[in-house]
């Protein structure tokens, strides 16, 4: 009987192995993308054998943007990253898989789509959350993932901490207003898509901190009747980079084909797919085009406020950092 | 010392027998009943000193029940509601998805290649443990069960700590392209750490009960140690055999915690189901998710029917008159 | 590790067999655990004692051993009155619900997670009238300790069933003809003989609750300090590229496995000399 079992299961792998391309590439991003990149590989595969003849497959690998770096350091065999934030690449390329220098090799912090810190509220905004303040209040459950594991949650505690230094002026009161946002969580999820299910299908919380994209994409899914989008008047500019992985592309011969990959995001319809999928563009045409699709919000950078990802990781997300000793209190 | 209990042949068979005995001798299938179907009363005072007033049996019984219904039978009939939601082509829809077969695929893969290894294995370690004496039987015995109680997540920890591209092997396989982590052979590794002692161990109290005596003759009359284990042997413990790999099976399609730790997640490529279980439900497409849990857990059912069978099967092989 | 064989009987096979088996159990077993003792002596003692003493790993150790041993209590309770159900009373469907003891033995961990998850959450069958009644049961740490009683309590029930089952009745004849009252007899008669059974089911439901993973994760809260489970810690770590963290927690886990199995070795040992020979 196992024999048979062992024959069966060869002639499905056969069968599943006799369709190949010409190139075959490892994307290894982080949690919400996978719909942006369904659409965006279908594109380019499109576009890239328009130009060259040639065929390409698009593999995704997605999860948690820290244990997806954690993933390729252990080996995974990516011939790309599009990870949440610069410091899981940074981390990549400290064990020498990427360049140092990646982020200069693309335009903009080879970061080609940006999105930013939106509230996702119940229908009619039961609990009036208008801007951050309104998350400090007793009574209201906040619903965030964890900084430690999501990178998501990363650009939610600095957007949190962000708007409250330039409100208050001073990081002693940004961390006591953090603090009291902490207080209000009730589920600490370990990655931005285990949230938003918290929130969206076992109803727990009045309010999720969530990427834009990502609130967009939970309205799209379970219908605007039931949750609304408030954007606040500032919040975070995430910027989500993408870089190549230069020992495995390297390894594999498959440089050619992933720069090309990265560099069609720059191009108009790259562009025009991200903002299609709630990404706000980097293009100033595409992003006049989408103007209404996305609110006002006035921005500030991770540069700005916390002087780069190096230095917000090592004083906020390190061991004994500030969010530890938030929630040590 | 038995870890799975369930899976001890010895007790099983011990346990059908006295119920076939206790059965007529407590005289009452309905003593226990809460409502009706009185019997007669000589049984009910002759029982009286060996059980426990009508209405204590009655309690623990309702708790006994109530108990299983909440814990065990509410969780499974969940499965099977939120994979039927949205109606039968939704669910046979889901299903169809070419990321479902591939993870289908690669959970009849990994099972198929760790539960054969595990078999091989289970075989010569209880013909050695179950046939000779040796010092050191029990700690060997204990390193065996070992797995049972170690975290699923270590198992894929330790592994990722010896082939990971920063592990101990890592280097040496990067340097020869060969893909451990990330890949089937990673999946098999931990699956077969984690279903390491299921067919050993039901194996083991099998063999040990049934001695050396039919073996030992069979070789005086001249035959080959093969021969004589696939003629003498292979009979009498066939069905505690296909007991263990049953068990084994099971967990082997089963495991999640040790496989995600090493499988990479790969969409269509090294997602195994349980892991697409996941996924799917973390991208909100819950009738999917719970249509893949549902063949996971219909699997888990015919293990149980099969397992029901199979210890009526060691029940009888328990009698001289078997063959 | 040395195996010195006494051959007892004449049969072949005995160091083809042994020597794979050794070799078999080195390479799956001895080796990677022997990997996570290693990678545990880069840390020097100081470090060590700095991960595992620190305030995250000590709650996440207390939540999961400490859970766990909650949860395996209940399993020993609720697993005696089942198993006392199945084997001393008849009832309709009693051969359906004795198999069904071992659903959560053969469901997948992942699946067993989500059922829970969807069944306890505010909006689930049961969690919506617990909700009600300000029982909050998914996303608290009592979550984890709804996920480990499901998976304990095959272990308890299968370890104390056969026992049950072999008992003599006739000692219960005997006390209760020597004017013991019922429930004397269960206490003084019954239960003594079952303590080894009991235990060691209790020990084993422990032991796999501690280690859980899949069908906890879903359901706990996650929240650090309060319902984050030690294996979940050991993800994160791995997750943060601190596998320091992550292999000195699974060394302490491991060790308690390893304690909790010899426990039980010892207890069945113990068992069996109780049992008069006949």
């Amino acid at each position: 009987m196992v024999r048979r079992i062992l024959i069966v299961a060869a002639g499905l792998l056969w069968a599943s192995s006799a369709f190949a391309a010409d190139y075959s590439l490892l994307n290894v991003s982080y949690d919400p993308t996978r719909e942006l990149y369904v659409d965006f590989n279908k594109a380019f595969a499109a576009a890239y054998q328009k130009e060259t003849g040639k065929s390409v497959e698009i593999k995704q690998s997605h999860g948690g943007s820290g244990s997806q770096a954690r993933a390729v350091i252990d080996g995974l065999q990516a011939d790309v990253v599009t990870l949440a934030l610069a410091y899981d690449i940074d981390a990549i390329a400290a064990k020498g898989l990427v360049a140092t220098d990646w982020q200069k090799r693309l335009p903009l912090n080879a970061s080609p789509y940006t999105s930013t810190i939106v509230f996702l509220v119940r229908k009619g905004n039961p609990k009036g959350i208008k801007d951050w303040d309104d998350l400090i209040k007793p009574g209201v459950a906040v619903i965030t993932p964890n900084p430690k594991t999501s990178g998501g949650a990363r650009w939610n505690y600095l957007a949190a901490w962000g708007y409250a230094q330039k409100k208050f002026g001073s990081a002693d009161k940004a961390k006591k207003f953090v603090a009291d946002l902490y207080q209000n969580v009730p589920v600490l999820d370990t990655g931005a898509r285990g949230s938003t299910v918290t929130f969206v299908e076992r109803g727990v919380g009045d309010v999720l901190l969530a990427w834009e994209n990502e609130a967009f994409l939970a309205q799209r899914e379970f219908g605007k009747d039931k949750f609304e989008i408030v954007s606040p008047p500032l919040s975070i500019l995430a910027e989500p980079p993408v870089a190549i992985v230069d020992k495995v592309a390297d390894n594999k011969g498959t440089r050619g084909v992933a720069e090309a990959y990265l560099k069609y995001w720059y191009s108009k319809e790259g562009q025009e797919i991200a903002a299609r999928n709630s990404y706000r563009p980097r293009d100033p045409d595409i992003a006049k085009e989408y103007e209404s699709s996305f609110a006002k919000v006035d921005l500030f950078t991770i540069d700005d406020v916390f002087g780069g990802w190096t230095k917000a990781q090592q004083e906020h997300f390190s061991e004994g950092g500030i969010f530890d000793q938030i929630y040590k209190n | 010392m038995t870890i799975i209990t369930a899976s001890d042949p010895a007790h099983l068979s011990h346990r059908e027998r006295s119920d076939r005995v206790s059965d007529p001798g407590e005289g009452s299938s309905s003593a226990a009943l809460p409502v009706g179907n009185r019997k007669t009363t000589v049984g009910i005072a002759r029982s009286n000193s060996r059980t426990e007033p009508g209405p204590v049996r009655f309690v623990i019984i309702v708790l006994a029940l109530t108990f299983l219904t909440v814990f065990v039978v509410l969780p499974l009939v969940v499965v099977f509601a939120q994979a039927f939601s949205k109606g039968f082509i939704a669910y046979f829809a889901a299903l169809a998805e070419p990321e479902a077969w591939s993870a289908i695929k690669l959970t009849l893969l990994v099972a198929a290649i760790s539960v054969g290894l595990n078999l091989v294995f289970g075989v010569l370690a209880a013909w050695a443990i179950a046939k000779f004496d040796f010092s050191g039987k029990t700690f060997l015995i204990t390193l065996i069960d070992l797995p049972f109680s170690v975290s699923p997540v270590i198992a894929g920890l330790v592994f990722v700590l010896l082939f990971g591209a920063q592990g101990y092997f890592g280097p040496w396989l990067q340097a020869h392209n060969i893909n451990v982590l990330f890949a089937v052979p990673g999946i098999v590794l931990v699956t077969i750490f984690v279903t390491f002692p299921f067919v050993a161990r039901a194996l083991i109290p099998l063999m040990q009960e049934q001695g050396t005596q039919e073996e030992e003759a069979a070789i005086s009359l001249g035959a080959s140690g093969l021969q004589t284990f696939f003629r003498v042997t292979l009979p009498n413990i066939k069905w505690g055999l296909l007991y263990g790999v049953l068990l084994c099976n099971a967990r082997a399609m089963g495991e999640f915690g040790a496989v995600s730790v090493v499988s990479g997640h790969i969409r269509g490529e090294t997602n195994t189901m349980p892991l697409l279980v996941e996924i799917l439900y973390n991208e909100y497409q819950f009738v999917s998710s719970f249509a893949i849990a549902s063949l996971l857990a219909m699997l888990a059912l015919i293990t149980l029917v099969v397992k029901t069978v199979l210890e009526r099967r060691l029940d009888e092989g328990q009698a001289p008159s078997d063959h | 590790m040395s195996v010195i064989a006494v051959r007892r009987s004449n049969l072949p096979g005995f160091g083809l067999t042994m020597g794979l088996t050794l070799t078999w159990l080195s390479v799956i077993i001895l080796i990677p655990l022997a990997a996570l003792f290693l990678k545990t002596f880069e840390l020097s003692p100081e470090q060590f004692w700095g991960i595992v003493s620190s305030r995250r790993t000590l709650n996440a150790l207390k939540i999961s051993f400490g859970l766990s041993f909650a949860a395996a209590l209940v399993n020993l309770v609720m697993g005696t009155i089942i198993v006392w159900a199945l084997v001393r009373y008849r009832f309709p469907g009693r051969r359906l619900f004795d198999a069904i003891v071992d659903i959560p033995f053969a469901l997948p961990t992942a699946v067993a997670g989500v059922a829970l998850t969807q069944l306890f959450a505010p909006k689930g069958w049961l969690g919506g009238p617990l909700a009600e009644l300000g029982i909050k049961v998914a996303f608290t740490p009592v979550g984890i300790f709804v996920a480990m009683i499901f998976i304990g309590i095959p272990f308890v029930v299968r370890t104390v069933q056969p026992v049950l089952i072999d008992l003599d009745v006739e000692i219960e004849e005997a006390a209760a003809s020597l004017g013991a009252n019922r429930w004397h007899t269960v206490l003084r008669v019954i239960l003594p003989g079952l303590i080894p059974a009991l235990l060691t089911g209790f020990a084993l439901a422990f032991a796999r609750a501690v280690g859980e993973y899949g069908s906890v994760i879903f359901i706990a809260g996650n929240l650090p300090n309060v319902s984050e489970i030690a294996p979940l810690l050991i993800v994160i770590r791995l997750s943060e590229f601190r596998y320091a963290d992550a292999t000195a927690i699974a060394v302490v886990m491991l060790v308690a496995s390893f304690l909790i199995i010899f426990a039980v070795n010892r207890l069945q040992r113990w068992a069996q000399a109780r049992i008069p020979t006949h």
